[in-house]
């Protein structure tokens, strides 16, 4: 049983936590070890925020190392751009097409790094790199809130687990009055991931 | 059946399962769910106490009845709730008593990174520290029990990273708290439970016989093992950070300490004894290296790993490898240098239609020096408001700026301090003026919650941990009764209104409340119609960028509102001196 990290970046708000439960709960369903380590208190406040997911035999410690992620899951452009030094050259980084500038790019002070940019530079570690409209997606399945559960979706293609057992752990973590849209969701999500 | 819980969930889940009845707490980061699982369970009383010390109380007084309690916080919150572990330590228990603490190195979420395993030396209370969350849950049961053996408070520490992972728990669904063995009633002992000084010295040598006979206990718990692996390094760790170092020697042999207060003094000398070298990893303080030295045994330990901030497997190997423990090779570089890119950091900022962004835009215009407080509109400190000019702990806003008014301070200058807080530890402070004659006004930035933390009840919100409806404690009312003449209540988004209130209270001379009243914008939800910005008229001045709401973006020559993130509050109607910004009447 071969270990799996995973990076999950955004900004507070968006989703990481939940996220990051979700992929939790696939893993432990999948018969790994895991563990998880979240951020909560003032960085939620809009800040950056990053969750990591650790997939594996026996799993110690609940935070991934530099150079080790196998999957950077980005919520947001700039906040995947922030976690480069977590990647190697066998990674690959799952990106949502969607910005949310930080004050100093809406103050004028400082610019928003352009997708290409932003994609050489996650290049630069040797892996690979797949763009996804999730937040767009999301907003088709019924909220842009789910734009995590759709990069899920997409992930799920590239990691396992089968159907039954994602859609399962999800629903079980939704409030049930979303459970189908958030289905609907990760579906989307997996069927633009192939 | 096995299920992920958090380390918080885990040891809430242990001490419901370890007959706990009774948990107070106040929310801190990162130790807010503990009491917030704690109180989801059948057949317990929980609750927020306004502040930690009476949370502590709460528990101590349960003990003393006869029924296990939890008190858990936050490691700023045992400074608050410190005098009472003193005594506590010095009286005992009766029933088990668990204190939950939660340190947060790398201040993630803290004013500072103090490291609480100094406490358990300082009040001689034993501690525990779990290194993952079924650790967690095991050890609420161990805590009880020893708390009951030695008649003691057992404190189980906590960092960010136990706290907020989540990993594998072993849940038995048909488990339930055993029904209470041998009742144990409460017994009138003056001599045990009433420290006058006759009484304490009596206490205080069964204190240190205590402590030794815990010294012994640790000698032989399971809590503490060594682990054998390759003798010619042994790793000293517990925790989080053992965790992190198993990751990066996994060869070693390892003297894993679940009890971290007393220490093993025996087992540390069998340990020294088998391996070549020893390193103690430990984040904060030396706190295992100098008690190993005292012992005459030498070990590295601050000399290799940093005496500040946060751990994690990353730091330890490059640490390891700059000091020659590991080869440089065990990091693999990037095949191609990265390309330079800036990437502006994203810190974090009061919310759209946060009504602390109201209050901190007319107290920035009005030029005054603003003593904050712990809480959201800490927030008003960073750019471009940059309203808020003291920060320091719990309460500090109101007793600081009465002392800088007796300081002689020339600046206008005024207390901010939120509900919440205010409730925890605003009171004494706020009496403390009238009584001594200040001048101070104090503006209590009431969002009707405990923002930060996640919305948690307070004693001015209605209700009580458990949802149960309760007596709302009115600050108007609270504040008139200490005396004070001067108090308004007033939304700071309604910025002339405010303005008005805030030069009528500065020029009174007097001392004085304004309660700056708007619901939280997280939790209100209210949403008006996003107001416009007519391109041609907008002056590109940037009045309305310096308020630093999110929707407000710079274009090329004007200023734009990104309506989904817009919740229509008008503060930046309010600022546009070019009336450039417009909003439908609803």
């Amino acid at each position: 049983m071969k270990k799996i990290d995973y990076l999950l970046a955004g900004v507070g708000g968006q989703g990481t936590i939940l996220a990051s439960r979700i992929l939790a709960g696939v893993g432990l369903e999948m018969g790994y070890d895991v563990k998880t380590a979240e951020v909560h208190g003032m960085a939620q406040r809009g800040g950056s925020v990053e969750s990591h997911v650790r997939w594996g035999e026996k799993v110690y410690s609940p935070l991934v190392e530099h150079g080790r992620a196998d999957y950077l899951i980005g919520f947001e452009m700039l906040e995947a751009a922030r976690w480069l030094a977590y990647l190697n050259k066998n990674s690959v980084t799952l990106i949502n097409r969607f910005s949310v500038p930080p004050p100093l790019v809406t103050l004028g002070k400082a610019k928003y790094p352009s997708e290409k940019d932003i994609e050489n530079l996650l290049l630069s570690a040797g892996g690979k790199v797949k763009w996804l409209n999730a937040t767009e997606m999301a907003e088709e399945a019924g909220n842009q809130a789910m734009a995590g559960v759709v990069l899920l979706g997409a992930l799920s293609n590239l990691v396992g687990g089968g159907r039954e057992i994602w859609l399962g752990v999800i629903k079980g973590l939704v409030p049930a009055r979303f459970a189908e849209m958030n289905q609907k969701a990760f579906l989307a999500g997996a069927g633009a991931g192939r | 059946m096995k299920e992920l819980m958090t380390a918080n969930e885990a040891l809430a889940y242990g001490a419901y399962l370890g007959g706990v009845k009774v948990g107070a707490a106040y929310p801190g980061t990162p130790s807010t769910q503990i009491m917030e699982k704690f109180a989801s369970f059948p057949g317990v009383h929980a609750e927020w106490a306004p502040n930690e010390k009476v949370a502590m109380d709460v528990g101590i007084g349960a003990a003393f009845a006869g029924t296990r309690a939890l008190v858990s916080t936050k490691h700023v919150g045992l400074n608050v709730a410190a005098d009472s572990l003193f005594y506590a330590v010095y009286t005992g228990m009766n029933a088990g008593l668990l204190i939950a603490c939660a340190d947060d190195p790398g201040m993630h979420s803290s004013q500072n990174e103090q490291d609480s395993r100094n406490y358990a030396k300082f009040a001689k209370a034993p501690m525990l520290e779990p290194s993952d969350s079924e650790e967690a849950r095991q050890f609420a049961a161990t805590a009880l029990e020893m708390s009951e053996t030695f008649d003691t408070p057992v404190i189980v520490r906590f960092v960010t990273r136990t706290s907020h992972s989540s990993s594998v728990v072993d849940v038995d669904p048909t488990a339930v708290p055993p029904p209470p063995k041998e009742p144990k009633p409460y017994k009138r002992e003056i001599a045990k439970y009433v420290m006058v000084p006759g009484n304490a010295r009596r206490r205080h040598p069964v204190v240190e016989e205590r402590i030794r006979k815990l010294r012994e206990y640790a000698e032989t718990t399971p809590l503490n093992r060594i682990e054998p692996g390759d003798d010619r390094l042994g790793i000293v760790a517990a925790g989080a950070v053992y965790q992190y170092a198993r990751e990066v020697f996994p060869e070693a042999t390892y003297l894993r300490l679940g009890m971290v207060y007393p220490l093993p003094e025996k087992l540390i000398r069998d340990f020294a004894g088998r391996v070549k070298k020893i390193l103690v990893i430990e984040e904060l303080d030396p706190f295992f290296e100098e008690h190993i030295r005292l012992l005459g045994i030498e070990v590295a330990g601050k000399a290799v790993f940093p005496l500040i901030g946060e751990f994690s497997p990353s730091l330890i190997r490059q640490a390891a490898v700059k000091a020659g423990l590991l080869p440089a090779a065990a990091s693999s570089p990037s095949p191609s240098p990265a390309p330079a890119l800036d990437i502006p950091i994203r810190p974090p900022i009061l919310c759209a239609g946060c009504g602390h962004r109201g209050m901190f835009t007319v107290l920035k215009e009005a030029g005054v020096v603003v003593m904050g407080d712990i809480g959201c509109y800490t927030l008003g400190a960073a750019s471009p408001l940059e309203a808020l000019h003291f920060c320091g702990c719990m309460g500090a806003s109101i007793g600081v700026a009465h002392g800088m008014d007796k300081g002689g301070i020339p600046d206008r200058h005024v207390a901010v301090i939120g509900d919440s807080t205010f409730f925890h530890a605003g009171l004494h402070p706020l009496i403390n003026v009238l009584y001594n004659q200040g001048k101070t006004t104090t503006i209590i930035a009431d969002n009707g919650t405990t923002g930060m933390t996640g919305h948690q009840h307070h004693p001015g919100t209605g209700h009580t941990l458990q949802r149960q409806p309760t007596i709302k404690v009115d600050l108007e009312t609270l504040v008139r009764g200490m005396g004070f003449g001067k108090v308004d209540v007033c939304d700071p988004n309604e910025m002339d209104a405010f303005r008005k209130i805030l030069e009528d209270h500065l020029k009174s001379g007097e001392a004085s409340v304004i309660i700056a009243r708007r619901p939280c914008a997280l939790q209100s939800r209210e949403r008006k119609t996003p107001p416009r910005i007519d391109p041609d008229i907008c002056l590109n001045c940037g009045a309305c960028l310096d308020i630093g709401c999110p929707p407000l973006v710079q274009e090329e020559n004007y200023v734009s509102i990104n309506e989904a993130l817009c919740t229509g509050c008008g503060l930046c109607v309010q600022v546009c001196p070019a009336e450039a910004i417009r909003q439908e009447a609803v």
